[in-house]
């Protein structure tokens, strides 16, 4: 379901592309991955991230892709959504890398 | 044994050891949260290693969901005894009920995650096997 919600609105909306720097001390790790997935799957948008502007991207739906990433602590993570609820869901995960995952 | 709150796919854990069923659900709880139902089971019927079919049974029906349920199981007994749990079931719940080929406490936080955001019991099953691909 996700897929074609993902490829219809790939047809119809420009992705959208931001980078937050990760703050929480242990980086991308399990209880953050399980996080951002969450948030990645409450919107319709398809949602993915990278550790480079330029990919590779990894499905920010999938657990353990995410877990996969091993993004540590300091490295900035990239994000590229693309669909109709593409702006709130952007504004979502960069507040919860903000945040450090509720970490602190 | 369990708790159930929601619609979305079970879980159930099934280890030889109660202590690692237990600890894995724990971390299904505190990692993914309330918003999946989840049952656990280890152990013989005696209390020592071992796994029993009456056990998983309640553990299914603790973690039942109309969505279907997912187990996940750890080494070779708690598989075909998972099967033979499931081949027990009424006929209309056996078709919702599947054991993933992933690790249990691994397999578990993941298929966990997975049926969070809502996710059928095949992509949950999916997800939790990318952990083997």
């Amino acid at each position: 379901m996700h897929d074609a919600n993902a490829s219809r609105a790939a047809e119809t909306f420009m992705p959208l592309t931001a980078s937050a720097v990760l703050v929480n001390p242990v980086g991308l790790h399990a209880r953050p991955s399980v996080k951002l997935t969450q948030c990645a799957k409450s919107f319709a948008s398809k949602i993915e991230i990278a550790l480079a502007a330029d990919g590779p991207w990894t499905d920010a739906k999938s657990p353990v892709k995410v877990m996969r990433v091993k993004a540590p602590q300091g490295a900035t993570l990239h994000f590229r959504v693309t669909g109709a609820d593409g702006e709130t869901a952007l504004a979502a995960l960069l507040a919860l890398v903000h945040d450090g995952f509720g970490e602190g | 044994m369990s708790s159930s709150n929601s619609a979305n796919v079970g879980i159930v854990i099934v280890s030889h050891s109660i202590k690692i069923a237990e600890g894995a659900a724990d971390m299904v709880r505190q990692m993914v949260g309330n918003a999946v139902p989840l049952g656990w089971t280890g152990g013989d019927v005696d209390g020592g290693l071992g796994t029993n079919v009456a056990g998983i049974l309640a553990a299914i029906d603790a973690a039942w969901s109309p969505a279907g349920v997912a187990i996940l199981v750890d080494l070779g007994g708690a598989e075909t005894n998972s099967e033979m749990a499931v081949e027990m079931l009424p006929d209309d719940r056996r078709a919702r009920v599947v054991v993933c080929n992933a690790p249990v406490v691994e397999g578990a936080v993941i298929a966990a995650t997975e049926a969070s955001g809502g996710s059928s019991l095949s992509a949950v099953k999916r997800s939790a096997e990318e952990l083997y691909a």
